[in-house]
């Protein structure tokens, strides 16, 4: 018990004196995260305003032919560019790109419309182009109302209900619910929590491996009368302390920043209040020991500082592994997945996120199956240090 | 008092130590001499239970490595060759830290650093980050940190590498005085001059095997030789490598 006290204090200190592990550790990994996804979610957000808030571009050939049409596109925000283009004319500018869209109104329009025969107007657009498919639907769709409320006026005139002519309506119902839409926006944000957790303990976790072995240290730190295993456990248990702290930091700074995100234009619920915040804590803090214990026994087997670096990286990932296959299968939390590591605090986390109740047999099976793993690992590390080939 | 007996290290088919017995009694100091690849610190490293002997075994204190590796590391103080500090740690944090793994309690282990600062003459040092210090300075805290328990067994593996005259003054001194107060002392050198001037016995190593031992007078009588470096490369001379 002294020895691991000694060495967990002594791994402490020393690790809050190391600029690099502190910056990576208490800065860098938590910050990074939610301020990268606040950024993320303020560009979509952004995006889509920006979009459909964009007034459409239509350049209109004979605008004088039917001044009632051009105030109608006007007053449906639609800028309209009145230009002199002929049939041939307009094809060369549409394919010569000058012209996205082009709008010629004929001149025997308002003659066709006035004795009720019905009266073409051309639009021109490249159908290959998807990019411009989209303004020439837009324009489509706003021609079509115009053309509506003259047929439902013609209609009203002559005494005919013009509900006559609808005999169908579609009417689209859109299912996926607030929270169901985040889902991938939320695996994202878990992915975040983890890798900050895991970048806690890293460089401490190199340090006192692969580091350790590179400086010299390691060697007379195995004079000493303090079992390696006891050694080793207490490392991990420095990693563990950094990681929970890192753990913490990141989950307070995503409650915080989340607040100035406008999630509800998303359709997301902003679940993530303090309480919430300490509950992904309890459910994610297992791992811990879990990442701390695997990154030593992955640093074990380094033979320089740059190596374990380049190695852990690697490890870094695992906390992506259950995101990718939650995204790709739509996985649903059951208990069978409870008992896999990561994946389990991951469902978890976004349980909690979406606001829905969480089984107590589901977070006792996550909590268990990862701490057994935890110590599983924990145990290998400290095996891997009684071998003779741990001095390099 | 460290008793080698018949220790055996082979490394793949490279054969390391090849049954090497000797005694290292107490208040007495002892040289490990050999050149370079002789087998002296893997000797050391079997003799401070960092390696495991493949035959043979050692005792320190009567305790055998082996079976009681913790036990017999209590009664150790050791210098490794790679005598690495932590950067991020001061000269008195360093030596500290191993008091505590030693168990010291914190009072006396105050006393007992400020002591070694005192007879190491680290004042300098102490209270500075280990990350800029010198070869002497970062060997020098080592070797208080190797003491900071009061060993009664002390190995050091080439103490004197990166020391300046000065220090290497201050460091016989120091184990002069650890040998009077009983201290069992073994140290490895390959520099002759240093083993004439400090060690009571030597014991020559070569190709992994022990080629003389005994008074520094019974190693030059047994080779034949005027002086100890003449004794040394005569017995070299002589040695058969091993197949």
């Amino acid at each position: 018990m002294r020895g691991l006290r000694v060495v967990f204090l002594k791994e402490i200190l020393e690790n809050i004196r190391d600029r690099r592990t502190l910056w990576s550790a208490l800065l860098f990994a938590p910050l990074f995260g939610p301020l990268m996804f606040a950024g993320m979610i303020s560009l979509i957000l952004n995006k889509s305003v920006k979009e459909s808030d964009e007034a459409l571009m239509l350049p209109v050939a004979g605008a004088s032919n039917a001044p009632h049409l051009v105030g109608f596109l006007e007053s449906m925000h639609v800028t309209v560019q009145r230009v002199d283009y002929d049939d041939q004319s307009a094809r060369r500018a549409i394919r010569d790109g000058k012209e996205r869209l082009i709008l010629i109104i004929p001149a025997n329009y308002g003659e066709r419309l006035t004795s009720a025969v019905p009266a073409p107007v051309y639009l021109y657009a490249d159908g290959s182009n998807s990019n411009n498919s989209k303004y020439a639907n837009q324009a489509r769709q706003t021609l079509g109302a115009y053309g509506r409320i003259i047929a439902v006026t013609r209609l009203q005139i002559r005494g005919i209900n013009p509900a006559l002519v609808s005999p169908i309506v579609v009417q689209d119902i859109d299912v996926s619910t607030p929270a169901g839409r985040a889902l991938l926006v939320l695996g994202m944000m878990t992915y975040f929590v983890m890798f900050a957790m895991l970048m806690g303990g890293l460089y401490l976790t190199i340090d006192a491996t692969a580091g350790e072995r590179e400086r010299g240290s390691l060697e007379a730190l195995l004079t000493t009368p303090i079992g390696r295993d006891v050694l080793i456990y207490g490392k991990i248990l420095a990693a563990c302390f950094y990681m929970l702290v890192s753990l913490a930091i990141s989950l307070a700074a995503f409650s915080i920043c989340l607040r100035f995100v406008p999630l509800e234009q998303l359709g997301m619920t902003t679940n993530f209040g303090p309480l919430v915040a300490f509950k992904m804590l309890l459910v994610a803090a297992p791992f811990v020991l879990l990442g701390a214990s695997l990154m030593t026994v992955v640093a074990s087997f380094t033979r320089s500082y740059r190596e374990a670096q380049s190695w852990l990286t690697f490890v870094l990932l695992v906390p992506t592994m259950p995101v990718v296959f939650a995204g790709l299968l739509s996985v649903r939390p059951s208990l069978k997945l409870m008992a896999l590591p990561s994946m389990s605090q991951h469902l978890l986390m976004t349980s909690l996120l979406r606001d829905e109740s969480l089984p107590l047999d589901y977070l006792l099976v996550s909590v268990v199956s990862t701490l057994f793993f935890g110590v599983i690992l924990a145990w290998i590390a400290g095996r891997l240090y009684r071998r003779e080939a741990i001095l390099g | 008092m460290i008793e080698a007996l018949a220790l055996n290290k082979r490394f793949g088919a490279v054969t390391a130590v090849n049954d090497v017995s000797f005694v290292a009694r107490d208040g007495a100091i002892t040289g490990l001499v050999g050149p370079n690849g002789a087998g002296k610190s893997t000797t050391l490293r079997m003799l401070y239970t960092v390696l495991r002997p493949d035959a043979g075994s050692a005792r320190i204190d009567g305790i055998d490595v082996t079976e009681d590796a913790i036990g017999a590391r209590g009664r150790l103080g050791v210098l490794p060759h790679a005598a690495g500090l932590y950067p991020n740690l001061t000269g008195r944090e360093n030596i500290r830290y191993f008091g505590a793994l030693h168990g010291l309690d914190p009072a006396a282990l105050e006393a007992r650093v400020d002591e070694l600062v005192r007879l190491l003459d680290l004042a300098t040092v102490a209270d500075r980050r280990a990350k800029g210090f010198s070869q002497g300075e970062r060997v020098k805290v080592a070797i208080a940190r190797a003491l900071v328990h009061a060993p009664r067994n002390l190995i050091l593996d080439e103490p004197t590498n990166g020391l300046d005259v000065m220090s290497i003054r201050t460091l016989r001194e120091l184990l002069r005085q650890l040998r009077e107060a009983g201290t069992c002392i073994l140290f490895s050198s390959h520099v002759m001059q240093e083993v004439s001037a400090l060690c009571d016995t030597a014991i020559i190593i070569g190709h992994g095997r022990v080629l003389a031992q005994g008074t520094l007078d019974v190693v030059r009588s047994q080779a034949g030789a005027e002086n100890l470096e003449d004794a040394f490369v005569a017995l070299l001379a002589r040695a058969p490598e091993i197949p």
